[in-house]
């Protein structure tokens, strides 16, 4: 199976990824040998089957609301790109 | 022989009768960092300073007395995925090749201590996506008992150190076998633990509901100690199990003595080389002299296990990736024409192929028109996975094959066949779909290159994995076996 130059650009639009026309391509046919494999599962008849989402079964595992002393600004921006006034900064988000 | 070579305890004991110092197991380590690791190449980065200070702090106390922790003094490597604050972390990838973590992983911390030496952050596929190393951004590591193969992956550099004897421990991630593929071809120990056994906070996730960090040692008795320093709940980490962490180590009985062992058809069958299957064979065999009794059985689901991994563990890592954004960390382009386009450039640019071809296929699993038919079916698949083994545990205390299909390949040799590269997993990949715990220990070598034994357990049972493994390392002499440097 193989998915279309289309699809391949959609889902890489999805994934914010910028892909060259050669990237485009290759994925485009790896991606659509390794769909074609997954296939496989259809044979299988999973009506009424749970999915699995998690092999551990634990639900709303919750704690106090309890303040905890916050991460210094500094630290949190150790890694930053680009800072100012103790932000993140980054291209404008609105015209 | 190395000073590796020994015994933990015996380690310990030298310490206590000074006949040993930290400083000297620590200066052990960098010495044969210096003589090996350019042929090996385990290692991203090196905290040379740092751990000859930790050891120098850890020699007062030890002439000053007082209790130890429980590694103490021994040198650990840690997979560049588990973060160490302000040492960095990298995950293998160009994105976080500056990234200097602000805090400790919480296994980091239990190893703080438990008083081990931190020596270094260690090579891995990038974003622990691969199976062979070499889709590490940064270079390849090399197989210690042949340079021309790989020491698999993606805690490749993990194995190698371990078996190359650059580190006395180390640790890895495990999430379709990446602690346990690469302890076999380096023919080293490799534990991947229980679901939730082990915290993850700090561990850079994959794949959020297969993730597990582990341990790859030299001897299961070393397995079983750093899974005891680092077992356990954690606040952290909403998805760690709140169970009592049981003595791993008094586990260690070397008796057998009417274990069941069941060994699936499916994992002997057609697509394990042969001398791998007699490897596994012969081990068996072994472990029937020690008084365990073994039968074929079938865990049905088994071909599918692979491309339900595939869907489920690409999915998931799609939406993990999606932090990587160049807003707050990691690479950011230059020049973005707005917000969007800086995440597209900053992404591109920072990610190898491997890491956007599995968030390509995760996207398209979870996209809208898709998600039932590839998600949600894999997730289903994954049921009847671990139904297949909850049936085969009711009859048998632990499940018994080869760790991989073959032994190590050769360097470049699967670089442009990414369904090839899968299918190496293959054996690997349904535990943790199941979520269970397996260990891979050394059962022989096939031309020079390692084989590993799996033996996989019941979830939480890690005392028989060990157990196991331990009785039948100590009546056999692969585990005494060291590669040619």
């Amino acid at each position: 199976m193989s998915i279309g130059m289309k699809e391949v650009e959609h889902v890489a639009n999805l994934a914010r990824l910028a892909l060259s026309e050669e990237e485009k391509r290759l994925y485009a046919e790896q991606l659509g040998a390794i769909l074609a494999y997954v296939g496989q599962l259809n044979e299988l008849d999973t009506d009424g089957i749970e999915p699995t989402s998690h092999a551990l079964a634990l639900v709303n595992v919750l704690r106090e609301d309890e303040e905890r002393a916050p991460w210094p600004i500094d630290k949190v921006l150790l890694n930053a790109p680009d800072a100012e006034e103790g932000q993140f900064k980054v291209p404008a988000v609105l015209e | 022989m190395s000073l590796f070579d020994l015994r933990l305890q015996e380690i310990h004991n030298r310490f206590a009768r000074k006949e040993l110092s930290v400083s000297e197991l620590v200066a052990c380590s960098f010495d044969r960092i210096r003589q090996v690791e350019e042929k090996v190449r385990a290692f991203l980065t090196l905290d040379e300073e740092q751990a000859r200070a930790r050891a120098a702090e850890l020699d007062k106390q030890l002439s000053d007395g007082g209790p130890r922790g429980l590694l103490f003094g021994l040198p650990g490597g840690i997979k560049d995925n588990i973060v160490t604050e302000g040492l960095r972390t990298t995950c293998a990838s160009k994105f976080l090749a500056n990234y200097e973590p602000i805090y400790n992983a919480t296994v980091v911390e239990r190893l703080n201590s438990a008083q081990s030496v931190t020596i270094g952050k260690l090579n891995m596929d990038e974003f622990a996506m691969g199976g062979s190393n070499e889709n590490s951004a940064f270079h390849p590591t090399y197989n210690p008992w042949n340079t021309e193969y790989v020491p698999g992956g993606s805690s490749g550099g993990s194995a190698a150190a371990v078996a190359a004897g650059e580190v006395y421990f180390a640790l890895g991630s495990d999430t379709g076998g990446s602690i346990r593929q690469p302890a076999a071809y380096c023919g080293v120990v490799g534990l991947k633990p229980t679901y939730g056994l082990v915290s993850r906070f700090g561990l850079v996730a994959f794949a959020s509901s297969l993730d597990q960090i582990g341990p790859l040692t030299k001897s299961v008795e070393d397995a079983a100690y750093v899974l005891q320093a680092i077992a356990g709940h954690d606040p952290l980490d909403s998805t760690s199990a709140r169970v009592d962490i049981p003595d791993y180590i008094s586990a260690l009985s070397g008796d057998v003595k009417g274990l069941r062992i069941g060994v699936p058809k499916e994992y002997v069958g057609e697509g394990v080389a042969p001398q791998v299957r007699e490897a596994v064979f012969a081990a068996l065999r072994e472990l029937e002299r020690l008084g365990a009794e073994w039968e074929e059985i079938s865990l049905p689901h088994t071909r599918y296990a692979v491309a339900t991994y595939y869907l489920v563990a690409s999915s998931e890592a799609s939406s993990n990736l999606a932090r990587f954004d160049g807003v707050r960390y990691g690479v950011r382009a230059d020049n973005p024409d707005n917000l969007i386009d800086l995440y597209r450039k900053s992404r591109s640019e920072g990610f190898g192929s491997e890491v956007k071809r599995r968030i390509m296929l995760g996207t398209y699993a979870l996209s809208s028109g898709y998600y039932d038919a590839y998600y949600l079916k894999a997730q289903k698949v994954r049921t009847l996975i671990k139904r297949d083994f909850d049936k085969a545990f009711e009859k048998f205390d632990v499940i018994v094959g080869p760790t991989t299909p073959t032994t190590a390949f050769k360097i470049g040799e699967q670089v442009n066949d990414p369904l090839t590269m899968y299918l190496n997993d293959i054996l690997t990949i349904p535990v943790n779909l199941a979520g269970i715990p397996a260990i891979s220990v050394p059962c022989g070598l096939v031309d020079g290159l390692p084989v590993g034994l799996q033996i996989i357990g019941k979830a939480f049972d890690e005392t028989t994995v060990l157990r196991v493994a331990h009785a039948f390392e100590q009546h056999t002499e692969h585990h005494k076996l060291r590669p040619q440097l």
